[in-house]
């Protein structure tokens, strides 16, 4: 079966094939010269075949020299993430067939991270988040002596497993709505690892880690776009993850931030007025208090009361606030 | 640029990154030179197991009789020992570190049955353990802060006064070569199973640390010894674990019936791995397979069992063959997977070049011998990777440091910079590949004879010639795939040529080598490894060690 590929080229040599077709430039910050060019390739390949296969049989035989980095082919090393039209995928699990669009299939490296080469990136950044979370066992003291393990129940061990079948590809930090915007974000696959350590009973630093994570750039920065439980070619989910520690992290009493105060703004308005009080919504993340933090969000003010999407001054309780209270009530926890 | 460490690890896998922690842990300053990010490394394929005699149950001296029993004899019975005996408590120590092992119903780990094992000894993280293992690992190099040289691709070992002392190695992301100084090296570099086509092996198994420690003066051992896996999945070949039928999945032939009792009425589908893949081949050979393949069938286990402790495999036969194994039985066969076979070396990983050590499946200590048990390489891994990091920092500690190595760069250099510049001869790297591997798969697979394996020799022969004018399809500097391809090209070839040499070596069936002119096992002459050792241009020179016994004599081996 015959597949057209358009290959998203880039060569920080310049050199390019004739026919190679100037892209747009890569977004700040990595809009890297000379601009990337796309080059399409016609594969012949068995109707079930999978991205890789015809990226391999390109590198292989028509072009040696594109650039991709893969390994397994089975989708456990995670060497292949990249852009497959428009959203990051593992190329050795996308069947041909289902990414085919208008008559072709697009790759490219995504453009969240910088690129090295044609569709190798540069991991750094993704490497960086893991390491930041600390991803290794605090062991809980005292360690076992060298002939017994750690007895934990299997019920708590089979809990991480969704986290540990990670493979590190990537594709969910490329699709990461938040950290495109905001590079200090530490973004699904760290904070899935975080959820992997914190939720493992050997772990001595649960408080310690849920503080740090609970810090600016942490669990409160995901935006809940679900990129990353879309793209995930394993499973991992790492919305779900992140979620989870949120919940841990209030519970432990780490509520003295803004992003809990964000969710407490929520909840309290809702459950006294039955409505989300916008006007309200920012200082109270921000903290009353926080004067300087205050003053740095008047330009945006101004831009709303400018472009008439100031939120109403006077803010209207729905009616039968009675029947939201008692869901509260029902629910429980810190707001009923 | 030159850098020095005390201790170079080539190779990020299992083995090579316990070699480094361990050498760390022993003082040294040691950094990891890899081609791929480590956890890209192919140990994160292994996927049913790691053995050890934990249980009350069980003993050491059980779990190194199977391994030796396995191994048909051919495994050096000293060092099956140690790995036995210290298995328990490197296991325990990676719980330690973190692994999330599947438990018991008292909370001790829990274990699985797997083949040519007297009982149930495979400890396990689902069908995910080499990977669950990798991951672990590689956060403690980082918790331990060890420099890794990521995307370093080693072209050539640095020798001085016959001592090894570093290599020189490609920065692939600028294209820049580099000497690494050190004062010993292990090598860690995994197997080879690009040399075969199939395999359920990856793009990077590509022998590139046997050929490296062989032209450097290493010898290597038992390289006959290539393991076909029994359950390889049709099509892609890609490995579908033994675990599936430790936990009880069957074999069936295109007649529906469980062959498996004509060949091991004991042991049924957990035989070893060269009994087994030879029972199905014997089985399509005769007509009673589907396509050339047999069925693994997992239906009865119900879904429960597959989707909690299979789920990988599950997912595999579903993404690559439309198969969902809880409603369906999956085609399989016989496919290359491991070489028992590698750089001899001592129970401490030292090979017979000062300086230079090997670990994981590029060594052969010989533990494995002519057939490794399913869950020993990722303990092999572990236990050696261990003891060789620990030897190496001790080592380093009464050796001298390096001030030479620039010719080694310049002459490096000047032959990298004559690959760029060859001419196209009609040849693609990609394509001599797989003529090579198809060729290896035919002639030196599962069944050899003497014609077959002369035929190969020649064909070898041939492709070298081919192979010294091979030109590089790519020229730039920044991440040359292609003279990357080539270089890995020619460690396949140095591995090709080992294998079938001491394949012809050997004159009667042990083991993996099946010799169809010897059918037979022969330990009046033949309970001994072959070696080779390298000789500049002229051809190696072929030599026999004997097989350390300590406890067990060879018996008639039945399952």
């Amino acid at each position: 079966m015959q597949f057209t590929i358009e290959v998203g080229r880039y060569n920080p040599e310049g050199r390019y094939a004739d026919n190679a077709i100037p892209g747009e430039p890569f977004p700040a910050p990595w809009n890297r010269s000379p601009v990337r060019r796309y080059q399409t390739y016609t594969v012949d390949l068995p109707e079930h075949a999978v991205v890789l296969d015809a990226l391999i049989e390109i590198r292989e035989y028509q072009d040696q020299s594109l650039a991709v980095r893969c390994a397994c082919r089975s989708a456990i090393c995670g060497s292949c993430a990249m852009w497959i039209n428009g959203h990051a995928n593992l190329a050795c699990k996308s069947k041909l067939q289902a990414f085919t669009k208008d008559g072709k299939t697009r790759v490219e490296s995504p453009p969240s991270m910088p690129v090295i080469r044609d569709l190798v990136c540069d991991m750094a950044p993704f490497w960086e988040k893991h390491l930041a979370v600390k991803p290794w066992l605090q062991n809980k003291q005292p360690i076992p002596p060298p002939d017994e393990e750690y007895r934990v129940p299997n019920a708590a061990m089979e809990e991480l497993i969704q986290e540990v079948s990670c493979i590190s590809c990537g594709a969910c930090l490329m699709d990461c709505e938040s950290f495109a915007v905001n590079s200090e974000f530490l973004g699904p696959q760290a904070l899935a690892q975080a959820y992997r350590y914190t939720g493992d009973p050997r772990d001595a630093e649960t408080k310690e880690r849920l503080g740090q994570y609970s810090e600016s750039g942490g669990i409160w920065d995901c935006t809940h776009c679900y990129e990353c439980v879309a793209q995930c070619p394993k499973g991992v989910a790492p919305l779900d993850q992140i979620l989870k520690l949120r919940k841990l992290a209030v519970d432990a009493g780490f509520t003295n931030n803004a992003g809990t105060r964000h969710a407490d703004a929520f909840a309290e308005s809702v459950r006294d007025s039955g409505r989300l009080n916008e006007l309200t919504l920012m200082p109270k993340s921000i903290g009353y208090f926080n004067v300087i933090e205050q003053l740095k969000v008047l330009p945006s003010a101004f831009n709303m009361l400018r472009a008439g999407k100031l939120p109403p001054l006077i803010h209207h309780k729905i009616p039968g606030l009675k029947r939201i209270k008692a869901i509260f009530e029902r629910v429980g926890g810190r707001f009923k | 640029m030159t850098r020095d460490h005390d201790v170079l690890v080539l190779g990020a896998g299992l083995a090579g990154m316990r070699a480094a922690l361990e050498a760390a842990r022993g003082g040294a300053d040691v950094a990891i030179v890899t081609k791929v990010h480590p956890i890209r490394s192919h140990s994160s394929a292994a996927q049913g197991g790691i053995n050890a005699a934990i249980s009350e149950e069980d003993s050491w001296e059980s779990h190194a009789f199977d391994t030796v029993k396995g191994s048909d004899y051919l495994a050096d019975q000293d060092a099956v020992e140690i790995m036995a005996q210290e298995a328990p408590s490197d296991i325990i120590e990676f719980e330690h570190m973190g692994v999330i092992f599947y438990r018991g119903p008292d909370g001790k780990l829990g274990k699985r049955a797997f083949g040519g094992a007297s009982l149930a000894r495979t400890y396990f993280v689902g069908d995910i353990t080499g990977q669950a293992l990798l991951v672990t690992l590689y956060d403690q190099i980082l918790k331990a802060g060890v420099k890794v040289y990521e995307e370093w691709f080693a072209t050539e070992l640095f020798m001085e006064g016959g001592a090894c002392r570093g290599m020189v190695a490609l920065e692939m992301i600028t294209g820049e070569l580099h000497l690494l100084r050190s004062k010993a090296v292990i090598v860690a570099s995994g197997g080879l199973g690009r040399l075969y086509e199939p395999s359920t092996n990856a793009l990077i198994c590509t022998g590139d640390g046997y050929s490296l420690a062989y032209r450097a003066g290493a010898p290597l051992m038992d390289m006959e010894m290539v393991q076909y896996h029994p359950t390889t999945l049709a099509g892609s070949g890609f490995l579908m674990t033994e675990a599936a039928r430790g936990e009880g999945a069957y074999l069936l032939n295109s007649e529906g019936e469980r062959f498996m009792k004509r060949y091991a009425p004991n042991k049924m589908e957990l035989a070893a791995r060269d009994v087994t893949s030879r029972a199905e081949a014997t089985e399509i050979a005769e007509g009673r397979g589907i396509d050339g393949n047999v069925l693994l069938d997992l239906r009865h286990l119900g879904p429960d069992v597959i989707l909690k402790k299979l789920p990988q495999i599950h997912e595999m036969a579903l993404d690559y063959l439309g198969i969902d194994m809880i409603k369906d039985p999956v085609p399989v066969r016989p496919g290359m997977h491991y070489q028992m076979g590698g750089i001899k070396t001592d129970v401490d990983g030292a090979t017979s070049v000062p300086g230079l050590y090997a670990a994981g499946e590029v060594a052969c200590v010989s533990v494995h011998g002519g057939n490794r048990l399913g869950a020993n390489s990722l303990l092999d891994t572990i236990v050696f990777g261990r003891r060789s990091g620990k030897a190496s920092a001790e080592y380093v500690k009464r050796t001298a440091a390096s001030t030479g190595g620039e010719d080694l760069l310049a002459s490096e250099q000047a032959r990298l910079q004559e690959l760029l510049q060859r001419p196209y001869t009609g040849d693609t790297p990609a394509g001599l590949r797989l003529e090579l591997a198809v060729m290896m798969d035919k002639k030196v697979g599962l069944y050899r004879n003497e014609a077959g394996l002369r035929e190969a020799l020649a064909a070898i022969e041939g492709y070298k010639q081919r192979y010294a004018r091979i030109a590089v399809g790519d020229k730039g500097r920044v991440f040359n795939q292609a003279l990357e391809f080539v270089l890995e090209l020619g460690y396949l070839l140095d591995c090709g040529e080992a294998i079938i040499r001491a394949a012809l070596e050997r004159k009667e069936s042990r083991g993996a080598h099946t010799h169809t002119e010897h059918p037979d096992r022969n330990d009046a002459e033949w309970l001994k490894h072959v070696v080779l050792t390298h000789r500049g241009g002229r051809e190696p020179e072929v030599s026999h060690v004997p097989v350390t016994i300590t406890r067990w004599k060879p018996e008639v081996r039945t399952y």
